[in-house]
């Protein structure tokens, strides 16, 4: 067993131990593959709760992302909007790492993603599972901390109880046997949900959370992320509605391929750099809803 | 040949030993293999273990086990990797890949096998028996290998339960928690072929992929969970291997490899049809159920209707009037509703088709289901 994380962020989220899937790269040391040095206190842009540089990804030969650079301070909701193909999935997963990146580098609280990862929770899309696999809903929520469990190490009682909590908090409680065939879209998205928060983590990606789930869910799942932000930790969400991006979120990244803009909701989120975004595919908004208007606080 | 015969009998021993181990692996790695798609996979790996099988002959210049499935297991993983660079590098699917593999190693595994028979070495009789498998030819010693192979698969899965199944549900977040999911894969894989290895001697490279599917896809129909699934998959995979090697030893002449897949195809047949939940007889007994329920509900909501629109509760509807109406037979779902104490027939002349009025308690009833309708409408 290795020492805990010292960093204090992650007292919020109890007790860690060094990730023992990955060798542990020590404090500051850069990506092998990238091979950039850091600054010589060991961390790069410790500020930033994610900092991603000169990103840049591409599928036989076709830049999918191009020159990405992206700060997100901690403590923030940020939303990736941009019209389909550009590249907001492909984005999150190059942060985590499955998804190789041509050129670039990301941090996450000062350090590479392979070093960090005790501290990210993931929730993938839906659709990327098959939910007839023969498994219940504790058993999936467990499954968010077989990385604290590392090797050989079998979930217990203890990992069981935490799955149920996180259960509670989804409101999913009385579903912990449940076959998860049985279980709805929105239901199935909590439990994903569920899953990532057992990984107690301080910053939480998620992949199009709201799609195609019922207003209750969605309203559900907004409470839980801003209940973590307001905790201190960083929620980064690809939101697929512009209309509800000024209400959920407070920071946003518009992207198509390239970075159109980022920032807080309300200095970004405008018809221009949406139009620059989506061209054409704007004329589903109506025009009042994108002109920032002042004293409307992106905080509801 | 009695029972005892049977169960003393050395050969068989030996046969009904190497299927119940042919099962335990099979079953075993069957199960991943099932859950996560790659089915064919099996078939693949096992056609491509010809080519591997005539290489370790002509290599050792004898039919030695050793090196004859060293040879099936090299050429399978071969083809294994050959399938996931065609599909990674190029824009080929998984199917046509699997396919393309398949029928080159099998094709390369042929013409192998043709050219050795032609050197007329007298060594080489009985190796087109890999083909189909030949049980009979199963020596105590081959069983000690399949045995030893089968203890190594078996305790890598158990080593590596959770972290297989974490990479067979959700390999995305398997890999973002640091999970080596490459590694794993390959691992899986591997040991498929070491599975197809293990059965080349009984059920031969055509019919092994069956063994793969068969028992897991059966255990699929009856569990809940990854660990019954499996626990019952190598269940299965040791049934149909004993049924298969116990129907050969009795019935002189039968090939025993054809009769194991033939023996777990039967449990999967059975386990299509009636496993609980999943079953299509269940299914259908549902739907039937569901059907019944609903149309028991539309007539009574017919009589309810047509009470109320001639503003008598009792009114008696003629059964050839409700037919016509929902354009079914509604005999029966009246009867079932007189059962439940909800209609009853009533005399009324002139009487063509019989006549059926609300009970006090129907009325109830389906003033109840109005009420329920409006506010789900609501």
């Amino acid at each position: 067993m290795r020492t805990p994380n010292p960093s204090p962020a992650s007292d919020i989220a109890g007790e860690r131990h060094a990730d023992r899937w990955t060798p542990d790269l020590g404090a500051g040391v850069f990506d092998r593959r990238t091979d950039r040095l850091p600054t010589t206190d060991g961390l790069h842009e410790p500020d930033l709760a994610l900092h991603v540089e000169d990103l840049t990804v591409s599928y036989y030969g076709d830049p999918v992302l191009w020159d990405i650079d992206l700060n997100v301070p901690p403590g923030v909701m940020c939303a990736i909007v941009g019209p389909n193909g550009a590249g907001k999935s492909t984005l999150i997963k190059t942060i985590l790492g499955l998804v190789r990146a041509a050129a670039g580098h990301v941090t996450i609280h000062g350090r590479p993603y392979k070093a960090q990862r005790r501290r990210v929770g993931y929730v993938p899309q839906r659709s990327t599972v098959d939910w007839d696999f023969p498994t219940t809903v504790a058993d999936v929520v467990t499954m968010g901390l077989y990385g604290h469990l590392g090797w050989f190490r079998r979930p217990g009682r203890k990992e069981h109880q935490r799955a149920l909590e996180a259960l509670e908090l989804v409101g999913m409680h009385g579903f912990a046997e449940r076959q998860i065939s049985q279980l709805s879209g929105g239901q199935q998205q909590r439990v994903f949900l569920a899953r990532a928060l057992v990984q107690q983590a301080d910053v939480y990606f998620l992949d199009e959370p709201m799609a195609g789930v019922d207003a209750t869910t969605e309203r559900a799942i907004v409470d839980i992320l801003r209940r973590l932000r307001d905790q201190g930790k960083t929620v980064i969400v690809v939101h697929h509605d512009l209309q509800t991006v000024r209400s959920y979120f407070d920071w946003l990244l518009v992207l198509n391929v390239r970075v159109i803009a980022q920032g807080p909701v309300s200095e970004v989120y405008t018809a221009e750099t949406l139009r620059k975004a989506y061209g054409g595919q704007i004329a589903l908004l109506e025009p009042d809803a994108v002109s920032a208007a002042p004293g409307q606080e992106a905080r509801s | 040949m009695s029972l005892l015969d049977l169960l003393t009998d050395y050969t068989i021993q030996t046969v009904a030993l190497g299927a119940c181990l042919l099962g335990v692996i099979s079953g075993l790695l069957g199960g991943f293999a099932v859950l996560r798609r790659q089915s064919l996979l099996g078939d693949a790996l096992s056609h491509a273990a010809l080519p591997g099988i005539c290489l370790g002959f002509i290599i050792a210049g004898t039919r030695e086990l050793g090196s004859i499935l060293l040879g099936a297991l090299s050429t399978g993983v071969l083809a294994a990797l050959v399938m996931l660079l065609l599909t990674r590098r190029s824009r080929l699917k998984t199917d046509a890949g699997l396919g393309i593999t398949l029928s080159v190693f099998f094709a390369v595994g042929i013409v192998l096998l043709t050219y050795i028979q032609g050197t007329g070495n007298a060594a080489q009789a009985g190796l087109d028996s890999f083909l189909f498998g030949q049980a009979a030819s199963l020596l105590r010693s081959d069983v000690w290998v399949m045995g030893g192979v089968t203890v190594v698969a078996v305790v890598i899965v158990l080593a590596f339960w959770k972290e297989f199944k974490l990479v067979s549900f959700d390999p995305l977040f398997a890999a973002s928690l640091g999970l080596p999911v490459v590694v794993l894969e390959v691992a899986l894989t591997i040991m498929i072929a070491l599975a197809v290895v293990v059965g080349l001697q009984m059920v031969g490279v055509v019919l092994m992929a069956a063994m793969i599917i068969a028992p897991a896809t059966a255990a699929r129909q009856w569990t809940r969970r990854l660990e019954g699934m499996v626990l019952l998959s190598i269940a299965f995979g040791v049934a149909g291997g004993l049924a298969g090697s116990l129907i050969s030893a009795t019935s002189r002449g039968l090939a025993t490899g054809p009769l194991i897949i033939l023996s777990v195809s039967a449990i999967v047949l059975v386990s299509l049809v009636l496993a609980p939940e999943r079953g299509v007889l269940w299914a259908h007994l549902r739907h039937r159920r569901n059907q019944r329920q609903m149309r028991g509900a539309q007539v009574l909501e017919t009589l309810y209707r047509l009470a109320d629109h001639h503003d008598d509760p009792r009114y008696p509807a003629e059964q050839g009037m409700v037919d016509a109406y929902h354009g079914f037979a509604t005999r029966q779902a009246l009867t079932r509703l007189e059962g439940r104490g909800l209609v009853e027939p009533v005399r009324h002349e002139p009487e063509t088709t019989p006549h059926w009025a609300l009970t006090p308690a129907g009325l109830a009833e389906a003033e109840r289901q109005a009420g329920a309708a409006t506010r789900e409408a609501v």
